[in-house]
C-alpha cells in the first residue's frame, strides 16, 4: 500500500457538499487564528509608507538586533549541516550501549520549554557555572542556546535517508578499490545532500525565529546579544505598534524566502531519489 | 579508529550540549530534597499558573485536535483547488516566531482594532486574557495534530471506508468504526506532542497575556518571573516539573510512534 495508491486511482469527484462544507470550515478557522492576523502585520507594517517602514528596521538596535539574528541562525545553521550529520551517522551507523537513550533524547528539545531550555544552559554555562564557563550576556551564550533548540533538526531528516541507504553501493565503491574518504564523498554525501540541507535550512528558520531560550541567557543587551524576536518583544511591550510589524515583515520575509529554499531542495532530492 | 572519534564526538556534544545542562538544573532542584520542590510549586503563584496553564492547554488541544482530524480528512479524502496551498498555510505557524504570533493577534483582536472594540463592547476581552493566549497557543500548535495523521491516513487508503459505505454504514459510523481506530495512535501522537507545545509555550503566550502575576501568569512565565526576581529555587523548581513533562512527552511519542508506522504496513 503507497502514497500512489491513496491518491492515484480515484473516482474524480466534484467539490462534494461535504468536501465544500469542510473546507470552508478549515478556511475560515485557519482565517481567523493565522491567515487575517499575519496579514494585519504586514498591512500594519505598511501603514506609515515604506520610508517609515525602511527607519524601523534600520533604527541601530532594530538593525543590529538583525544582523546579530542572522549571522547567529546562519553559524548554527553549519554548526548543526556538520554536527546533525555527524550525530545522524553515528545514530544508524554505530553500535555501543547507550545508543537508543541517545536517539531517544535527541528529541528533548523539541519537547522543552524554550524558557526552560534557556535557564537550563544558564544553570551550566552561566555565572554560577561548575565548569567555570560564563557564556551569560554574551554572543557566545545566544549562538549556544540556538544551537540548543535546533539540535534535533539535521538528525532527524538525515536519518531515515541513511537508514535507508544500505552498504551495497559503498561495499562495490570498495569492492572497486576507493578509499573511505573517496566512497564517503562521491557515494554517501551526494544520497545525503538534500536531506542535509533540507534540515539546515529548518534549523535556520527555528533559529531565526527563537525567542524563549534567549531570554534569559543573553540578557537582552541591545546592539550586544539582544536578538530580533526580543528587540520585537521590546517594541511592543513599548507599544510602538507599526516599528514592530515592520520588524516582524523582516523576519516573516527571511523565513518565507528559508521555506522557499526548503521547498526547491525538497524537489530536488525527491528527483534525485 | 575513526569510528571512535565519531562515536566520542557525538556523545560529547550532546552531553555537553543537552543532558548535563539539563542533568544540573533536576538535581539542583532535587538537591534539597523533595521538600523545596513540592514547597516552591504549592505557593498560591504557582498553583494559580499551574490552573492557567491547563485551562489554556485544554482549550487549545481541543481545537487544534478536532481542526487537526477535520484537516488531515479534508487533505487525504478530499479532492479540491488549492489543496497544496492550504497545506502550506497548515504548515505556516512552523516557521513564525512566536513574539510574530503575539505581535499578530494583538493587531487583530487587542482593544484598538475594529475586530477587538467589537468583542469588547460584547464583553469578550481576548488580549490580556484567556481567549487571547488560547488562541496564541493554537496558531503555535496548530500543525501538529494534522501532520502527525496525514502520512497514516494516506497508507491507511479509503477502501475500507468504501466498503463501509456499500455496506450501507454512514458517514459518521464509517469514521468512528473504521477511521479512527486506524489512525489512533497517530492521534494519540499528535495529541501528545500538541499537549507539550501548548504546556510549553513562552513568546505567544507572553506578548498576548500581558504577563499579570496571578492573573494570566502560566507556568513558563512563572518560570521567568521568579527567576528574574532571583527567586531561583522556585524557577529551578517549575523549570523541572516543566522539564520531566518533557520527558515523559518524549516516552510517550517514543511508545506511540512506532506502531502508527506498523499501523500502516
Amino acid at each position: 500500500m503507497s502514497v500512489d495508491a491513496a491518491v492515484g486511482v480515484r473516482p474524480s469527484r466534484r467539490l462534494a457538499g461535504g468536501t465544500a462544507a469542510g473546507l470552508g470550515t478549515a478556511v475560515l478557522y485557519l482565517s481567523l487564528i493565522v491567515l487575517i492576523p499575519l496579514a494585519a502585520v504586514v498591512w500594519r507594517s505598511a501603514d506609515e509608507g515604506p520610508g517609515y517602514f525602511w527607519r524601523s528596521v534600520t533604527t541601530p538596535d532594530a538593525w543590529a538586533a538583525l544582523t546579530l539574528t542572522i549571522g547567529a541562525s546562519a553559524l548554527v545553521a553549519v554548526v548543526n549541516l556538520v554536527m546533525g550529520t555527524l550525530i545522524a551517522w553515528v545514530l544508524v551507523r554505530d553500535r555501543f550501549p547507550g545508543r537508543a537513550v541517545l536517539d531517544t533524547i535527541i528529541d528533548l528539545p523539541f519537547a522543552l520549554p524554550t524558557i526552560v531550555a534557556g535557564l537550563v544552559l544558564l544553570a551550566l554555562y552561566g555565572p554560577q557555572s561548575p565548569l567555570g564557563i560564563n557564556l551569560a550576556y554574551s554572543r557566545a551564550g545566544v549562538v549556544l542556546a540556538l544551537m540548543f533548540v535546533t539540535l534535533p533538526f539535521v538528525v532527524r531528516t538525515v536519518q531515515p535517508v541513511l537508514l535507508e541507504l544500505d552498504g551495497e553501493m559503498e561495499q562495490a565503491a570498495a569492492s572497486l578499490g576507493a578509499r573511505p574518504f573517496q566512497t564517503f564523498r562521491r557515494i554517501i554525501l551526494p544520497n545525503l545532500l538534500p536531506a542535509m540541507l533540507s534540515g539546515t535550512a529548518l534549523a535556520f528558520t527555528r533559529a531565526i525565529a527563537e525567542f524563549g531560550s534567549t531570554v534569559l541567557i543573553s540578557g537582552n543587551l541591545p546592539f550586544k546579544t539582544q536578538v530580533a524576536a526580543v528587540n520585537l518583544f521590546s517594541q511592543i511591550e513599548g507599544d510602538n505598534m507599526t516599528g514592530a510589524a515592520a520588524i516582524a515583515t523582516v523576519l516573516l520575509v527571511v523565513a518565507l524566502v528559508a521555506l522557499i529554499a526548503l521547498d526547491v531542495l525538497q524537489r530536488w532530492g525527491s528527483r534525485r531519489g | 579508529m575513526a569510528k571512535h572519534v565519531l562515536r566520542l564526538t557525538a556523545v560529547v556534544y550532546i552531553l555537553f550540549l543537552l543532558v548535563l545542562p539539563v542533568g544540573l538544573i533536576i538535581w539542583r532542584t532535587f538537591g534539597d530534597g523533595l521538600g523545596p520542590f513540592v514547597e516552591a510549586l504549592t505557593s498560591p503563584s504557582a498553583v494559580h499558573a499551574f490552573k492557567v496553564t491547563i485551562t489554556v492547554a485544554a482549550w487549545a488541544v481541543v481545537a487544534n485536535t478536532v481542526f487537526g482530524v477535520g484537516a488531515a480528512l479534508l487533505l487525504v479524502r478530499h479532492e479540491f483547488p488549492g489543496k497544496r496551498l492550504l497545506g502550506a498555510f497548515i504548515d505556516l505557524p512552523m516557521a513564525v516566531s512566536p513574539v510574530v504570533v503575539g505581535l499578530a493577534l494583538i493587531l487583530v483582536y487587542g482593544r484598538f482594532s475594529p475586530a477587538g472594540g467589537l468583542l469588547e463592547s460584547w464583553g469578550i476581552q481576548v488580549i490580556f486574557s484567556t481567549p487571547g493566549m488560547v488562541l496564541a497557543t493554537v496558531f503555535v500548535a496548530l500543525p501538529l495534530v494534522v501532520r502527525a495523521i496525514v502520512p497514516v491516513l494516506e497508507e491507511l487508503g479509503d477502501e475500507q471506508e468504501q466498503a463501509a459505505h456499500t455496506l450501507g454504514a454512514s458517514r459518521l459510523q464509517s469514521f468512528v468504526r473504521i477511521t479512527l481506530p486506524g489512525i489512533r495512535w497517530a492521534l494519540g501522537y499528535g495529541v501528545v506532542l500538541c499537549l507539550a507545545r501548548s504546556l510549553g509555550e513562552y513568546g505567544a503566550v507572553a506578548v498576548v497575556s500581558g504577563r499579570l502575576v496571578d492573573q494570566t501568569q502560566t507556568l513558563t512565565l512563572f518560570v521567568e518571573e521568579r527567576f528574574q526576581n532571583f527567586d531561583q529555587p522556585a524557577a529551578f523548581a517549575a523549570a523541572t516539573a516543566l522539564a520531566l513533562i518533557a520527558v515523559v512527552t518524549l516516552l510517550l511519542t517514543k511508545l506511540l510512534r512506532p506502531k502508527d508506522l506498523s499501523d500502516g504496513n
